[in-house]
């Protein structure tokens, strides 16, 4: 409301916009499309909310007709998934907190990739009538195939690029709206290979669900086939592809994320996708079921646990524990009080450390009810 | 709604209007195009209908939403999640559900505005390209509406379709913008749109509501305004006057239509509900003082330096630490537990001191283990390492547990003197304040600069008594104000 209250009534004619955020241009944008045939955007950050948000921004805000425009960014390490994914099913979540790399889901479809500095994503906008991703990866390919003709760099009917017919080098995805729509892939040229594929293994057992799995494919760096090439290199010849293609200036405009005035509503847009009811909420249902060892000095026990998860909230759950390990009163307070809370290892310790006060004062008891708890949690 | 398609023209010019705009739209290749079943009645009928209407809309005509073509030559999607539910209001391009295809997620929109009657499919369920996948239950008024964007038809006088005309301009609005525009005796022709085309949408007529008020009206579709009931109109469409009316200023008062909401309690309230219930019913009794850190803060300056080249930031907590892990040297049952039946009391060796966090989650109360082992920078090397595991939410069932003894900085957020709860199974807790610099007097009665700092203890009565608790407190107050003390005790 306030974004429209801002602004004056500087809309030209031919900018006309629809959607829900119908907030026309302001006069100091640099989005300024008019008239021409489209535009190649880089973003100057690197930090993927703010850049997942300017693809959202640029999606609701620019009316695509007649336009093409390519959208350059790059992240430092992050793992993405798609919209409909489960991220405990996708990837290392400790292994991820311990090494500071960021979780964002999308707004597209598709399966999880890895981000970092060495990987090049690109977002190809259009009117929803000139949608075609095959058309987008043949023009990566042409400009590929200018920059290095030896290497052999494929597009395959699953819309992956294919290093040599076998390493998986671009993975695709795509949305759509009600007029608009965008594909927008990745490109590995220079990523951390061994950290991308120890953070997208799960260590999830018995996860049950129906969220969109991926397809775990070999991947290799561009860099690896030809260190000549670099980021800068081949985002260039892309750029240069395109500009050819679509008829355009070279000319790239730098996007700054940050900046509210040029992208109206884009810091809202940004925060949106870095809430928690985002990231994790927005979870396909699924269930896990497991069941591990205890064990306490000398004694030992299996445990059962089976947790239904809705909306990244913990909406059933069942522990089954021998009796004489712990009391089942004791396991029975514990899964009644998870209920309603996050499948979130950092919660489900606070609560258990909290619930642990009111519990009967025994050594023994508490150090088995924390090791209980610790396993609980490092299922989520 | 009074506003009347006026078809001055013949129904054959009518029909090649539709044809036309059809065209346009069908031209555009919408890819989510609508197929819609539709009966066609006769337009008398229709402005009879509008003419009578003063009532809530009457159930119209139930319009089936199909699913049109994705491109790419895609058949079937799969339905990932619905955003309405039935009976549900929705406006023209609301989201109405999500659904996947080939890496492809695709918003899929309304074009009416109604009320959604039925849903086709569940989440996770395939539904097919071409077949129904909404039906929504339309309004009466827009059965002669074929295409989406009707024209608007003059208020009320001859003149102003003339005007409107002459303008060139036809103005495009969905009949539910036209009613609001109706209701609220706005012209159409008066207000900007700025929907694509120069559309206008029901934020360019609250817009123009507002400027004409200058009261601030909710632009979200819920709450929605609840104007004054439209006056009864027995009038004929006939223009009354010549002359053009003068828009009257909209009356409508802005009503307040927020909701109050309920939750049920979950996961750590109720936790917390238990816990504090049950600290309730120990007999706090409460001991305040106030400390002067003068002396502690030149110190800490100066070791500031030294730490940071250790890599660990210095602040005030080890130093208060340490001091009441030294001052339960001297009162061990500050640092004890008594057990559920209150029959025996448990003195703990290790003195885990608990340091309340607040977080992004929320209070969390990690403890430094046997702080009478550890020196100051050892404390403050480990408070660094709580602060940035709570900060990225991996604090474990360790580090949250055991604890013997807590104290609380609730004066880093703000406060002076508290009223803290004892957090079970321990005994006693201490708040600290803010430090704030004030005037105080020295030893030769002058008044000079001092950093004061109050500290609110509060300790179960049943077991420690106010004089323990003060003889701790000013031993732990004499180790703060002259730091020097504490080399002489330091284990």
């Amino acid at each position: 409301m306030l974004i429209r209250r801002a602004f004056d009534i500087c809309v030209k004619k031919q900018h006309v916009f629809k959607s829900v955020v119908s907030s026309p241009h302001s006069t100091l944008s640099p989005l300024n499309l008019e008239g021409g045939g489209g535009a190649i955007l880089k973003s100057l950050s690197t930090n993927v909310y703010e850049n997942l948000a300017v693809e959202d921004w640029i999606h609701d805000n620019i009316d695509l007709q007649g336009k093409n425009i390519l959208f350059l960014w790059r992240n430092s390490s992050a793992v993405v998934i798609g919209r409909h994914q489960n991220p405990w099913q996708e990837c290392n979540l400790k292994l991820m907190r311990e090494h500071g790399i960021q979780l964002a889901r999308r707004r597209s479809g598709g399966g999880t990739v890895y981000h970092d500095m060495g990987n090049i994503n690109m977002t190809f906008f259009t009117n929803k009538k000139k949608y075609d991703r095959m058309k987008n990866l043949n023009m990566i390919t042409k400009s590929l195939n200018k920059l290095r003709p030896q290497m052999d760099v494929r597009p395959t009917e699953r819309l992956d690029l294919l290093l040599n017919g076998h390493f998986k080098v671009s993975g695709t995805a795509a949305k759509l709206g009600r007029t608009n729509a965008y594909h927008h892939c990745t490109l590995l040229c220079n990523s951390d290979r061994a950290l991308l594929s120890s953070v997208l293994k799960s260590p999830c057992q018995g996860l049950k669900s129906n969220a969109t799995p991926s397809v775990p494919s070999p991947v290799k760096n561009l860099l690896e086939e030809d260190p000549t090439l670099d980021c800068g290199i081949i985002m260039d010849s892309i750029v240069t592809e395109y500009t050819k293609q679509y008829g355009l200036d070279h000319h790239i405009i730098l996007i700054e994320p940050k900046d509210e005035a040029t992208l109206p509503g884009i810091s809202k847009m940004t925060q949106d996708l870095q809430t928690w009811e985002w990231v994790f909420g927005k979870t396909p249902k699924f269930s896990v079921s497991t069941s591990f060892k205890l064990g306490y000095k000398l004694s030992s026990a299996m445990v059962t646990l089976n947790i239904a998860v809705k909306n990244g909230t913990i909406d059933s759950c069942n522990i089954k524990l021998p009796q004489h390990w712990l009391p089942s009163e004791m396991c029975e307070h514990l899964a009644s009080h998870l209920i309603g809370n996050k499948f979130c290892p950092s919660e489900t310790t606070r609560l258990t450390s909290a619930l642990l006060r009111t519990c009967p004062q025994s050594e023994e008891l508490h150090h088995k009810w924390n090791i209980l708890c610790e396993n609980v949690a490092s299922v989520m | 709604m009074a506003a009347v398609n006026v078809l001055r023209c013949s129904f054959s010019f009518m029909g090649r209007l539709v044809c036309a705009l059809q065209y346009r739209f069908c031209s555009r290749g919408r890819f989510i195009r609508s197929e819609y079943i539709l009966n066609k009645p006769s337009l008398k009928i229709n402005q009879q209908r509008r003419f009578l209407r003063n009532t809530p809309v009457a159930a119209g005509p139930i319009l089936q939403f199909k699913l049109s073509d994705i491109g790419e030559g895609i058949t079937e999607v799969t339905v990932k999640e619905w955003y309405v539910k039935e009976g549900d209001t929705v406006s023209q391009f609301d989201s109405i559900c999500e659904v996947q295809s080939d890496k492809a997620s695709v918003t899929i929109t309304s074009r009416y505005d109604g009320v959604v009657s039925k849903l086709y499919y569940n989440v996770d369920d395939t539904a097919i390209v071409g077949k129904p996948l909404v039906d929504i239950e339309t309004e009466a008024v827009k059965v002669g509406a074929l295409e989406e964007d009707v024209l608007e038809a003059p208020a009320v006088s001859h003149d102003e379709h003339t005007h409107q005309e002459i303008k060139g301009q036809k103005t495009m609005a969905t009949p539910a913008v036209r009613r609001l525009a109706m209701e609220n005796n706005i012209k159409l022709s008066e207000v900007v749109g700025t929907g694509r085309d120069g559309r206008i949408l029901k934020e360019d007529i609250l817009n123009f509501l507002s400027k004409q008020t200058g009261a601030i009206l909710p632009l979200s579709p819920t709450p929605e305004i609840v104007p004054p009931p439209p006056q009864a109109r027995t009038a004929p469409p006939q223009p009354k006057d010549k002359t053009l009316p003068v828009p009257k200023p909209a009356v409508t008062k802005p009503v307040f239509t927020g909701k109050d909401r309920t939750e049920p309690l979950k996961g750590f309230h109720k936790a917390m509900i238990k816990t504090m219930s049950a600290a309730l019913k120990i007999p706090h009794f409460g001991y305040c003082d106030e400390i002067d850190l003068t002396q502690l803060a030149e110190l800490r300056e100066e070791l500031k330096s030294m730490a940071e080249s250790r890599g660990v930031r210095l602040s005030y907590m080890p130093f208060f630490i340490k001091a009441a892990s030294l001052g339960l040297l001297h009162y061990p049952i500050l640092n004890a537990s008594l057990d559920n039946s209150c029959q025996n009391i448990t003195y703990k060796a290790s003195h885990n001191i608990g340091l309340a966090m607040d977080t992004q989650q929320g209070l969390i109360v990690p403890n430094v283990k046997n702080v009478q082992m550890l020196s100051i920078f050892d404390i403050a090397a480990e408070l660094n390492r709580l602060q940035t595991l709570g900060a990225t939410g991996q604090l474990g069932t360790s580090e949250l547990t055991g604890g013997t003894f807590t104290i609380s900085n609730i004066g880093s957020i703000g406060g002076t003197y508290s009223k803290p709860v004892i957090l079970l199974p321990e005994v006693a807790i201490g708040a600290l304040g803010k430090i704030q610099a004030l005037p105080r007097f020295n030893a030769k009665g002058e008044v000079v600069k001092a950093h004061i700092m109050n500290v609110s203890w509060s300790a179960d009565h049943r077991i420690i008594d106010g004089a323990t608790m003060s003889r701790f407190s000013n031993l732990w107050k004499s180790y703060l104000e002259n730091p020097a003390s504490m080399l002489m005790d330091l284990k």
